[in-house]
């Protein structure tokens, strides 16, 4: 298969050695599992459930309400305990509503929706119906609701669907474990989901350090011509949508614009898997494949998790800390964010657990920039991070703006080659939650004129009112007397 | 636990292993080479001169540190500061008197560099502005070019002999010579054909050997350390290439450029135009494609601009040397090509993905 | 020596005509800074600038009376837009202490008098005659107008809390650099 460049990317240690042939293993049910309602982008779920409910596995505990937003149900039976704020898996540590679930241990199904014996005889949106109704995310990360991404088939002409299983992220194992264990479910889960798109094509990428991934999913997608295999270079960051994209169509998606524009939706291998259960099963979205890796950990594991389960748990499964952490990453170390503590559960888009050493990290105190080019040069999306992080450092959004910097995909790249340790992607993470602020402050402002302009004419209409009110009377007065 | 998470950072948790520190020691290493022929050729006086120019960059630096309060050992120890000392002392008569070196360090360190705010914040490149500081204040002093003396060999000067020369600016008598540059345009301003005087220039010379290009490649003749020994020095560059130090880019362009012009002149009047080989061997046009123009923090960041960078030092080089008062061009080309850095910079952005060069979003083509 | 000075004098002569020309042609009308000014704050006339209203600190802004971080409920998105508008460099670090406010009516101390209702000058108060009223906590955009109004001081200004949805990450310190 002809693939295209992407241009600059670098090449980081992968550690993937480190938990690469560990097959997938189940992690007992923990005590207590934590449901955040906020798994995904979007709103959050509506609660239904209140402590002291007894709740059956699969059983719906909190409804997506509004366009973009996910349902998510309880990953075994059990009993709601509380609902209450607990800490969220995200830097800032911050609480979210989340509902308390203690198993009682007898993973007793919910009444679970009927299989779809053929889902290619139904129509698509009976798909993406189900798809929703089980409450599945985009599983690589970036968690956004499948279902809303399978509705695309509506108003776009689709002509492929990429299966995404690069898993460039170093450390990372799950999507080639996925692979390696479940290709079929995975080419099954893409078949359907091309079905609900109407993509005629599929193409399953993944990179060429997962030979046996490549294997599997070859011998698995065989029997239909639609589904080609790509073998993809190895290079960071080739699973990002719009660069994959690219290497696999040869097409650039225009800025602020999707990638569905040019006939091409991307999914995750894990949430194909997940489209499979839930159509071919039923079974709605609790459990997730995670790596649990890095130096500091005993014994890396590629782990089947209940959603929910604090993720100190899941390190103790994996043998605990055998030195100790500098940090607590999700995800992969490029573009994974820090834990605020241990206590956090697993939820829908983890796709690792990584407990790295500062030797791993390798970080130091930043030094002056040199100018050396290696952020420009590497790039994959052409910017100049030097010269943007200049003008955030000075606070010039505005000027980093039209440099570029909202089409950052903050893959990390440039913080990763700069000789000088300049922390490049904090400074333009920084800079667009600070435009985002800006934004809400600014429509705030708006807001609030609105507000008082309606207000300051009601009460001109009532002063007007009284005095037209008063006016009769007064000349009644004049004329009574 | 709670204190692993304290300090609020965002990612990569991942970093490349480069460092400016290592940087700085590839950049010294591919020099050495080079460096220990040239001194070996130029004897005593050139080290005592490559001592001091190095001993007096890292000293003032460090004092220009104290004086700013910024971290002394750590910025000392990054390795700009020796590198900037190496370069201009390769760019040095290497018989020149010791206050030539401190005095160079003095408008390298302090005024180039420290001047402008330390390690990446200079316009210019320091080697080269007290290269040419050095040049337009002390002109006789700094064209007073000796012909190869090795250690060790008849008529080299001993360690009583050098200490008088490098510190007591005894120069012997009979020792100066031109290089080739020098000598072909002083020839050409007396009206002998450059094709001429280039045959003239190796007999001329107290050199034994005929001059091909052989003799300006290898470097046994007059000139700066850095000036000599163009195969060491190329050698060195490649190395750096190869470690991914620098880009193949600015050397090419500034030798391409070089040599195609020079080669066009040539042809066209072989009388006025010196060769395009002869252009890219002589003067320290090798030390400058690799290492002077391609110091990071003069140079434009982009590969683009740095192609246009190259080729325009490349050109006012050829342009200075054929029609300017000087014979070594490179030391102004890449000071004049240095000023236009930013706005070279400005306009070699690389094309943002997703969108046209101009910065708007990509049309979206109409699917077949 | 006379070519000199006349062609200097001829030279100086023609420029300052130039600029002479050039400032009657290219003069501008009376800036219509103050109203633009105006147009960018809250108009919610609450005063915590310590002028009257909105347009009195347009005034003072566009004199270069005011500092652009004047206006409280604006915060810092309405301090950068005057200052892009001033064309003055304004240090927004400072700003950040000013943490946005909202205000909660203490449900026990509200005697229902309709004072703060009237007061408010977005319509953020909910509350009848008599009964207990409650702050729309979206819509306030804590002027605190009606925290000077409540008589039995039911009503407090509290800080917007972060949430998920609004946090983002800090500026990288800047001792990290040089």
């Amino acid at each position: 298969m002809k693939l295209f460049p992407i241009r600059g990317g670098i090449h980081p240690d992968y550690h993937k050695e480190l938990s690469g042939d560990c097959a997938i293993e189940a992690m007992p049910l923990p005590a207590r599992l934590y449901i955040p309602v906020q798994q995904h982008i979007g709103a959050p779920a509506e609660i239904l459930v209140t402590a002291g409910d007894v709740v059956k596995k699969g059983q719906l505990i909190a409804r997506r309400q509004g366009q973009v937003s996910a349902h998510h149900h309880a990953p075994t039976s059990g009993t709601v305990t509380a609902v209450t704020e607990v800490p969220a898996p995200h830097p800032s540590g911050l609480p979210q509503s989340t509902i308390v679930i203690e198993p009682d241990g007898q993973e007793e199904w919910a009444v679970l929706a009927a299989p779809i014996d053929d889902p290619f005889a139904v129509a698509p949106d009976v798909i993406a119906e189900r798809v929703a109704e089980s409450g599945i995310v985009g599983m690589g990360g970036a968690t956004f609701p499948s279902a809303v991404k399978l509705n695309l088939g509506i108003r776009y002409q689709i002509e492929t669907l990429l299966i995404n299983g690069a898993e460039c992220e170093p450390y990372l194992t799950c999507d080639d474990r996925l692979m390696r264990e479940h290709a079929e479910a995975i080419v099954d889960g893409a078949r359907i989901m091309a079905h609900a798109l109407g993509a005629p094509r599929i193409v399953i990428a993944i990179e060429e350090n997962k030979p046996h991934a490549i294997a599997a999913i070859t011998v698995a997608a065989e029997p239909f011509s639609q589904i080609e295999t790509a073998v993809l270079p190895v290079k960071y960051p080739m699973g990002s949508e719009r660069h994959l994209t690219l290497a696999i169509t040869g097409q650039e998606t225009p800025a602020r614009k999707l990638t569905a524009d040019l006939g091409v939706v991307v999914h995750n291998v894990a949430t194909a898997r997940a489209v499979h259960e839930a159509v071919r099963w039923g079974r709605p979205l609790i459990r997730r494949v995670i790596t649990v890796s890095g130096e500091a950990i005993r014994t890396p594991k590629n782990v089947e998790v209940a959603l929910g389960a604090p993720v100190s748990e899941l390190i103790d499964f994996c043998g605990g800390f055998a030195q100790r952490p500098e940090r607590i990453i999700q995800g992969g170390p490029m573009m994974g964010t820090p834990l605020p503590n241990l206590d956090v559960p697993v939820v829908k888009g983890m796709s690792g657990i990584l407990a790295l050493t500062a030797a791993e990290i390798n970080d130091r105190p930043a030094d002056p920039c040199i100018r050396c080019g290696a952020c420009v040069n590497i790039c994959a999306c052409g910017l100049t991070p030097v010269e943007l992080a200049a003008h955030i450092r000075h606070d010039n959004l505005e000027g980093a703006v039209k440099l570029g910097l909202l089409d950052c995909v903050s893959c990390g790249s440039c913080s990763w080659v700069c000789p000088s340790h300049i922390p490049l992607v904090h400074y333009f993470n920084y800079a667009k939650g600070a435009l985002n602020a800006q934004d809400r402050e600014q429509r705030k402002t708006e807001r609030t004129k609105q507000l008082v302009e309606a207000n300051a004419a009601r009460q001109a209409r009532i002063a007007a009112q009284r005095a037209a009110n008063r006016k009769p009377k007064a000349t009644t007065g004049e004329v009574q007397p | 636990m709670s204190d692993v998470a304290s300090i609020l950072q965002s990612g990569p948790f991942a970093h490349s292993t480069n460092t400016v520190q290592r940087t700085m020691f590839l950049v010294l290493l591919a020099l050495t080479p080079a460096t220990l022929f040239n001194l070996y050729l130029f004897g005593w006086p050139s080290i005592f001169l490559f001592a001091v120019t190095i001993g007096s960059c890292v000293v003032l630096e460090g004092i220009a540190l104290l004086l700013g309060g910024r971290p002394l050992m750590r910025t000392l120890t990054d390795g700009s500061a020796i590198l900037t000392g190496w370069l201009l002392a390769m760019t040095l008569p290497p018989w020149a008197p010791w206050w030539i070196g401190m005095l160079g360090a003095v408008f390298a360190i302090l005024l180039s560099k420290q001047a402008f705010g330390g390690l990446g914040q200079n316009l210019f490149n320091p080697a080269m502005v007290a290269r040419v500081a050095l040049l337009v204040s002390f002109p006789v002093v700094m064209t007073a070019w000796i012909a190869p003396h090795p250690l060790f060999t008849d008529g080299a000067p001993d360690i009583t002999q050098s200490i008088a020369i490098t510190f007591g600016g005894e120069m012997p008598d009979g020792v100066t010579a031109a290089t080739a540059l020098g000598y072909v345009k002083t020839e050409l301003s007396r009206g002998i054909p450059v094709s001429q005087s280039l045959i003239e220039y190796g007999r001329g010379s107290n050199l034994t050997y005929t001059p091909d290009l052989m003799d300006l490649a290898t470097g046994y003749k007059p000139g700066s350390l850095g000036e000599t020994s163009a195969i060491l020095i190329l050698l060195g560059g490649l190395y750096l290439i190869r470690k991914r130090i620098i880009t193949w880019h600015i050397p090419a362009m500034v030798l391409g450029t070089l040599f195609i012009i020079g080669t066009a002149f040539n042809l066209l009047d072989s009388s006025r135009f010196a060769p395009g080989l002869f252009h890219v061997f002589s003067g320290a046009t090798f030390l400058g494609a690799f290492f002077i123009a391609t110091d990071y923090v003069t140079s434009p960041v982009s590969i683009r601009g740095q192609i246009v960078f190259g080729i325009g030092i490349g050109l006012l080089t050829w342009v200075i040397r054929t029609f300017a008062g000087y014979p070594e061009g490179m030391a102004f080309a890449v000071l004049l090509m240095n000023s236009l850095t930013p706005i070279i910079d400005q306009y070699t952005r690389p094309r943002l993905f997703g969108r046209t060069s101009k910065g708007e979003p990509l049309p979206i083509k109409v699917q077949a | 020596m006379f070519t000199a000075v006349g062609s200097l004098t001829v030279m100086g002569v023609a420029l300052g005509g130039l600029l002479g020309v050039a400032a009657r042609l290219l003069a501008v009308d009376e800036d219509p800074l103050e109203q633009e000014l105006q147009a960018m704050l809250p108009g919610s006339q609450c005063g915590q600038c310590g002028y009257v209203g909105c347009a009195q600190a347009a005034v003072a802004l566009a004199k270069g009376e005011a500092p652009v971080t004047l206006c409280p409920p604006g915060g810092k998105a309405v301090a950068e837009q005057l200052a892009k508008r001033l064309g003055v460099s304004v240090d927004l670090s400072t700003q950040v202490a000013r943490v946005p406010m909202y205000a909660v009516i203490d449900e026990t101390l509200c005697i229902g008098c309709t004072r703060c209702v009237k007061e408010c000058s977005v319509d953020g108060i909910i509350g009848a005659s008599k009964l207990m009223h409650t702050v729309v906590a979206e819509v306030c955009h804590g002027c605190g107008k009606c925290a000077e109004a409540c008589p039995t001081e039911a009503i407090s200004m509290v800080e917007i809390p972060r949430t998920l949805a609004t946090w983002h990450w800090p500026k990288p310190a800047a001792n990290r650099l040089h």
